[in-house]
């Protein structure tokens, strides 16, 4: 008797334990799918973007990165001037924010500033880092380059000679959008930067001021060097976000698809375009906004691995 | 420092002892102190400009009805936008509700089951890209995805887009939280005859909720100012919407179009906007920082 309650127990307990088994399979197999899911929806995207944009990619092939001429009323559409601009923005935007930014790290990981008024600071500039493009946008137009339009101004009159600003800047324009850009993504390099300099080790500053280097020879030839890969992670990752970065870009640079030699002119980027013409687009349009699309993702992409690869053999180096 | 005076030292031992630097080596210095501090005050301009501007632009035309009326015709006095506020929780929770389990469970799975694996590599290396897309990608694939199958701009697909948006940061947080809980409460709980699913629901997970729930506010924070993946996906609607199969109303779209618009008192409303939405990510990051320090282990 006794014996046999035994083995009942013993059998419902060898029950549970299959259905304690069996919820961990299930377990283990939902988060397996999740996980893959995650890996692979980038493949997804790239899927459906690539079947609304055949009918373009079939009509036009590879001729519509080089043809510039962009014409919903002839129904005629070729991406080089958009391609021009979207790079040609992003360019500008770097080579004003990257000094700044670097600087202003340097200037923020030193003990210029007291101890207590950095931390706001590095409060602030993450604040900044997450104030939404569109404010940005907004603020450009109706701050930023009214109060800079006479400056502008100045540089046409004195060097319009030169073809880059040989036409009279408005509100609109390339270098318009290029400085509200380059303004917006200088928190993204100061953030970054500014960690990667704290958190070297201590040694090689103290090594190289035993050794008799001055504060700003330990900057420039010990710290930088060895903070470079963080620094160009750092720029990277803010030239991805200025290549994709759409509100800023749209509200600023005139969407005009043409190329013009002066940074004054209206131009237009790839995300701009899409942000105007979608909503009314259709048929052919609508696949060729979508071939944009697949190109501006190959061109983050490229950026994107292009920063992995530079970051990680920097690491091995070091 | 006492100088060691048995060992031979060339020069004069003064000289050994006061060790100067040359004034091109001190001008030096003093020029990039200037310069970088110069670069600090040229930055800091004009983003105190925008913070200030946001406030004191935005500020004056604060009022009650920006949060129960409807967007106001062109040259119209009042008005608000209770439907873009509604339309942007709206959107946000179903975001919300598609990236959470989604990086959740990645996370789980990279952390618990997989760590250190090829696959769990292969794991993260997706999440990198997906993490570098720019959003406008996002509207793009939730556009065909969603719109095109059901016929019609809608928050549903808004809410997807955004989710894209989100998954990386949450997953990466739940990750590092994960990671974070000592090796040592897992081999208790196993120890003591807990399966799987019992050790990560029930210790685990609860140990890392304080950093899952920092992601999840981070990535709210971000995807509530996205604009570009909206405009193409949930459009706008001057009402409120009927369901989420339909066009809705978000703030950041209505900053988008009443800051193009040439009416002043659209774009009034565009700086209210503009305030309430850097408040709101304002008061999302503190509840973030202030989550993140209430660490359960370590």
């Amino acid at each position: 008797m006794s014996v046999s309650t035994a083995n009942e127990s013993f059998g419902t307990e060898k029950q549970s334990i299959a259905i304690a088994r069996w919820i961990d399979r299930i377990f283990l197999g939902l988060t397996c799918a999740f996980a893959c899911f995650i890996a692979v929806v980038l493949l997804w995207i790239t899927a459906s973007l690539f079947s609304i944009a055949y009918p373009a990619i079939a009509k036009y092939g590879l001729g519509f990165v080089t043809a510039s001429r962009w014409s919903p009323v002839e129904d005629l559409y070729g991406a080089l001037p958009q391609i021009y601009g979207t790079i040609m923005s992003s360019v500008i935007a770097l080579l004003i924010a990257v000094p700044l930014g670097v600087g202003v790290a340097v200037f923020l990981s030193e003990d210029f500033l007291p101890a207590k008024v950095r931390t706001p600071v590095a409060f602030i500039i993450e604040l900044l880092a997450a104030v939404p493009s569109v404010v940005y946008g907004l603020w450009g137009i109706f701050v930023l380059v009214p109060a800079i339009q006479p400056v502008l101004e100045g540089i046409h009159q004195a060097f319009g000679w030169i073809p880059l600003f040989s036409t009279a800047p408005d509100i609109r324009g390339l270098f318009q959008a290029s400085l509200v850009l380059g303004i917006m993504i200088s928190p993204i390099i100061i953030a970054i930067s500014r960690d990667a300099l704290i958190s070297l080790p201590p040694q090689l500053r103290q090594g190289s001021l035993a050794l008799g280097a001055t504060r700003w020879e330990t900057i420039l030839k010990v710290l930088l060097p060895a903070a470079l890969s963080g620094i160009i992670g750092a720029v990277m990752l803010a030239l991805g976000r200025a290549l994709g970065e759409t509100m800023a870009a749209a509200m600023l640079i005139g969407n005009a698809p043409r190329i013009s030699a002066s940074v004054f002119d209206p131009a237009s980027t790839i995300a701009s375009l899409i942000a105007n013409q979608f909503s009314e687009a259709s048929g052919l349009q609508l696949s060729s906004l979508l071939y944009t699309g697949l190109i501006l993702m190959l061109l983050t992409l490229a950026v994107n691995v292009l920063a992995e690869v530079v970051i990680s053999r920097f690491q091995q180096i070091e | 420092m006492a100088p060691v005076s048995d060992q031979p030292h060339p020069g004069s031992s003064q000289e050994a002892m006061s060790y100067t630097v040359s004034p091109r080596r001190k001008w030096f210095g003093t020029f990039m102190t200037v310069l970088v501090t110069g670069c600090a005050l040229l930055l800091a301009l004009p983003l105190f400009s925008i913070l200030w501007t946001v406030i004191s632009r935005g500020a004056p035309s604060f009022s009650p009805d920006l949060f129960s009326q409807l967007p106001p015709p062109p040259l119209m006095k009042g008005g608000g936008f209770g439907n873009a506020i509604v339309g942007s929780l709206i959107v946000l929770a179903i975001a919300a509700l598609i990236s959470v389990p989604f990086g959740v469970m990645a996370a789980i799975f990279v952390s618990e089951f997989a760590r250190g694996t090829k696959f769990a590599n292969f794991v993260r290396f997706g999440i990198n890209v997906l993490s570098g897309v720019p959003s406008i990608i996002m509207g793009l694939f939730a556009y065909g995805v969603v719109v095109l199958t059901t016929g019609s701009f809608s928050a549903l697909a808004g809410g997807i887009a955004l989710a894209i948006l989100m998954v990386p940061i949450v997953e990466r947080t739940a990750e590092e939280g994960l990671k974070s809980v000592p090796m040592e409460t897992r081999q208790g709980a196993i120890g003591v005859g807990a399966t799987n699913f019992q050790t990560i629901s029930q210790i685990v997970l609860p140990a890392a909720l304080p950093s899952i729930a920092t992601g999840v506010t981070l990535s709210l924070a971000r995807a509530s100012g996205e604009t570009a993946p909206l405009l193409i996906t949930a459009l706008f609607n001057q009402y409120y919407a009927k369901g989420v199969l339909e066009p809705i109303a978000t703030l950041p779209v209505l900053i988008y179009n009443f800051a193009g618009a040439p009416y002043k008192n659209q774009q009034e409303l565009a700086w209210a906007a503009s305030l309430l939405l850097v408040m709101l990510i304002l008061v999302v990051s503190i509840i973030a920082r202030s989550l993140s320090r209430r660490q359960t282990f370590g």
